[in-house]
């Protein structure tokens, strides 16, 4: 195991890498990620691998293209962050063009707008789930949910915008919790 | 405003707020994308669940709101557009963040984000749900996923299926 030579993939191997998962990520990309990256490919270790995903989760945006970003830049700076992103990228934004495509050419159809509806409302029921799964290491941490409720408030009953709401939460909350809750 | 430069600011204005990906984006998206008039609320609902059965990352909507208002371009400015703040930022910080990584405030602020990005979440998934419960059927559609998610292990794809085909018999009619 540890005599084994450091990985050294080749641009090219990154982005077959990322096509992978992109192309594989039906239903959340984050098992097609461990697996290529840790099983398949040997490109980092679980330590390394969850470490790297927790900075990618704590970073704005897609997690998963973060990690992208992270990891081709490691291996092959600039040209292996951008062939990692566009190979992740790739695939799903095609596929997800062409569902939009069948959507709007037969949207009109009765069926079809009613599946859509239902569609619909199963993504909000996930939405749901999701929201229910993450909130889990809240458990009863009575400060840090009270900066859940605030934040939460603020957006869907104040209505207020993201670009206010994210810096004054994000601030008040880590003050709160490092000054009471340590 | 030329619909394509609107969206590569709208985007790129959203990108680093996007804690948590574009579940934590939706509402603020929502607004922009009715408010232009780009489309409805329950339209937005219905693009953001076909995303959800594209593989990928949880970014897709972008892609397809901006296919929906301005086309392949449309479509490659948004992505572009959510996808380049992040990515330059991410590009820069890891390796700082990997040296820093027992520093206190480091774990002060990770902390400290953690509960905002669950609010945040859970924001777009009441809004979301508000546009989508048109009828009591999709009510129950929505409960009925939300309680398979949770308990079972069932694939996604599959219950998005599922809840399509119900529509689609007339259930949610």
């Amino acid at each position: 195991m540890s005599d084994k030579p450091r990985p050294n993939p080749t641009v090219a191997e990154i982005f077959l890498g990322f096509f992978t998962i992109g192309v594989c990520g039906f239903g959340g990309v984050l098992p097609w990620a461990r697996r290529t990256i840790l099983e398949t490919r040997r490109w980092l270790t679980p330590q390394e691998f969850t470490e790297l995903l927790g900075f990618c989760q704590f970073m704005p945006g897609g997690n998963i293209m973060n990690v992208a970003v992270a990891l081709g830049s490691r291996f092959r700076g600039v040209p292996g962050a951008v062939a990692a992103l566009v190979g992740l990228m790739a695939a799903p934004v095609t596929i997800v063009i062409l569902l939009g495509a069948v959507y709007d050419e037969y949207k009109d159809v009765p069926q079809v707008k009613h599946a859509f509806e239902a569609l619909a409302a199963a993504g909000a029921g996930m939405l749901i789930a999701t929201s229910i799964k993450i909130a889990a290491p809240l458990k009863g941490r009575w400060l840090a949910i009270a900066m859940t409720a605030i934040t939460f408030a603020a957006i869907a009953v104040l209505r207020l915008p993201l670009v206010v709401t994210m810096p004054a939460m994000a601030a008040a909350s880590t003050l709160v919790l490092w000054r009471f809750a340590r | 405003m030329n619909p394509t430069l609107a969206l590569a600011l709208l985007f790129g204005q959203l990108s680093l707020l996007a804690f948590g990906g574009a579940n934590s984006i939706l509402p603020d998206l929502q607004r922009q994308v009715v408010g232009q008039g780009w489309m409805g609320a329950h339209e937005f609902a219905a693009l953001f669940a076909l995303a959800q059965a594209a593989p990928g990352p949880n970014m897709m909507v972008v892609s397809l709101i901006g296919w929906r208002v301005a086309g392949l371009t449309g479509a490659l400015v948004s992505t572009v557009a959510i996808a380049g703040p992040t990515s330059v930022l991410t590009y820069l910080t890891a390796g700082a963040w990997f040296r820093l990584r027992d520093r206190p405030w480091r774990k002060a602020i990770q902390a400290g984000l953690l509960p905002v990005t669950i609010g945040l979440v859970m924001a777009s998934a009441a809004l979301i749900t508000v546009s989508t419960t048109i009828h009591w059927q999709a009510g129950a559609i929505t409960a009925a996923v939300a309680l398979l998610v949770y308990f079972t292990r069932y694939h996604p794809l599959l219950i998005l299926a599922g809840a399509a085909a119900l529509g689609a018999l007339g259930f949610a009619g």
